[in-house]
């Protein structure tokens, strides 16, 4: 647990999930969970984001799109995979268009278990995610950078 | 003639929570044509039916789509109980309606909080999902799951819900009501949503029967189709309007919905007053051989499930027709002539499913 003085952004992608986890990421916005608590808000925005939240596995189609909307976010930036199909294609694991978890494509820093994963469960991902974030953005001032290739691109 | 641009909708795009990809052609604002193309969300599992038993492909169907994830369930077993010839036990007959319409609560609920953000509603979006966790928390009381339930099997259901535990949900019932009211009352009444619904996304009766449309997409253009009136599962034995309007615009859409959270919540008490004591399964011995459609009534319209066996563990073909499928042609029409400024409106007002489309 940490806390930090910016308010982190998510930014949510359904990579080929079977919206149960979706609908539980977007469950974790609303009243009963309410993660603007922590002054966590659902952009659409790649660009505004600091967090990406992932559900669901990779295929031909859509490894693209992940790997842009990652692209665009700015550094410093952290990953979760939220649910068993993100972290390694769970229950359509053999099935022909399922290559499997999202950390084929774009590096991912939090996996979060479950089908579907609980909203509890997806806050407590979230805050780890806050967590590494803060020690990226400490990397970052220090001179150094969390993911070489991308050194400073964006900010 | 004035030049025609290109505005591409999706696949990440705010107001979708899935992936769908709409080329958008415009002349200035106006839509002129619209280019669906889908494929993001494909999964490929009608094809698991040959690794999986045919016992075991009930979670898989499930997980066709997490919203309306109780009724794929149920849909499948049915049609391996109609094959194998096995009498469901009418203590599970019922239960099945019952957990049918709470999804239907849930998922219209979940529809009319997303159609509020559709059109930048944020306060409503919350209030509807703050009344929806009341209907998952039933669901996690009774089943154990919050979406995914797995409480269906073959030959029945996976557990029981005691009298005691009935009593409390009609109970819970009444302040559903109560709370739905007020929030169907800002939907249906209010001047400003009222303003941005009406005349928006025009299907007349005759393009919607004619493209396809199913569900409250079809019923809100007067044509009446509902699969429940087969009288499946506990349906037959229930008394329940169709609801229908004549409108065909997204205001008619949003009507029809509303009202069905109402007729949903009439069924499961009616329901819980004639369900009989007994058991809820019995044992499946054997494996199916022959093939069935089972149709049945989503959220979002009918939904079809075709298998087939050969007298193995393994099915030889599962094939699944959403009710999402059928709505896209009429999509495509209602967009056709509309603003580029009402397309989050209008695509939201088919209550898109992408995971069951795509499979």
């Amino acid at each position: 647990m940490t806390y930090l003085t910016k308010s982190p952004w998510i930014v949510h992608y359904d990579c080929s999930s079977c919206n149960g986890c979706d609908i539980e990421v977007l469950a974790a916005l609303t009243p009963v969970y309410d993660v603007e608590r922590f002054g966590i808000i659902n952009t659409g925005n790649p660009k505004h984001a600091d967090i990406f939240l992932v559900t669901g596995s990779v295929n031909e189609q859509n490894k693209p799109v992940l790997k842009n909307i990652y692209e665009q976010i700015p550094e410093p930036k952290v990953v979760v995979a939220i649910g068993i199909c993100a972290t390694s294609g769970g229950i359509f694991r053999e099935c022909y268009n399922v290559q499997g978890g999202i950390d084929k494509v774009i590096p991912v820093d939090v996996y979060v278990p479950g089908c579907a994963a609980r909203p509890e469960s997806i806050i407590d991902g979230v805050v780890t995610a806050l967590g590494i974030l803060a020690k990226k953005r400490q990397a970052m001032q220090e001179g150094g950078s969390t993911t070489p290739a991308k050194a400073g691109e964006g900010r | 003639m004035t030049k025609q641009i290109v505005v591409p909708f999706g696949p990440q795009h705010p107001v979708l929570p899935e992936p769908i990809h709409l080329d958008l052609v415009l002349e200035d604002e106006r839509v002129v044509d619209v280019i669906p193309s889908i494929g993001y969300i494909h999964r490929g599992f009608e094809k698991l039916v040959e690794k999986r038993e045919f016992t075991e492909y009930t979670y898989v169907a499930e997980r066709t789509c997490g919203i309306c994830s109780f009724i794929h369930g149920m849909t499948y077993c049915v049609g391996i109980e109609q094959i194998m010839k096995i009498d469901v036990p009418e203590r599970a007959q019922y239960l099945r309606t019952i957990w049918s319409e709470y999804s239907r609560l849930h998922s219209h609920l979940l529809w009319l909080g997303l159609f509020a953000d559709s059109f930048g509603f944020e306060n409503l979006f919350m209030n509807a999902w703050r009344i929806r966790e009341r209907v998952l928390d039933v669901f996690e009381q009774t089943t154990g799951g919050r979406v995914i339930q797995g409480s269906c099997k073959i030959g029945g259901v996976r557990r029981d819900i005691t009298n005691e535990k009935l009593d409390e949900m009609a109970k819970g019932l009444d302040v559903l009501d109560r709370e739905m009211q007020e929030l169907t009352n800002v939907f249906l009444h209010d001047a400003t949503v009222k303003h941005r619904l009406r005349n928006v996304g025009i299907i007349s009766r005759n393009d919607a029967y004619m493209t396809g449309a199913v569900g409250p997409t079809a019923r809100g253009s007067g044509v009446a189709i509902d699969m429940r009136k087969l009288g499946y599962g506990a349906y037959g034995k229930l008394n329940f309007q169709m609801v229908t309007d004549s409108c065909g615009d997204c205001y008619s859409r949003c009507l029809v919905r509303s009202k069905e959270l109402f007729a949903s919540t009439d069924l499961i008490r009616q329901a819980i007053k004639k369900i009989p004591d007994g058991p809820v399964d019995v044992k499946v011995t054997g494996a199916p051989d022959g093939e069935y459609f089972t149709r049945a009534e989503q959220p979002r319209g009918e939904l079809v499930h075709y298998i087939k066996g050969n007298g193995t563990k393994f099915l030889v073909r599962s094939r699944i027709r959403t009710p999402t499928l059928t709505n896209i042609p009429p999509l495509i029409k209602m967009l056709q002539g509309c603003e580029l400024a009402d397309v989050p409106v209008i695509v939201l007002s088919i209550d898109p499913c992408i995971s069951c489309t795509e499979r």
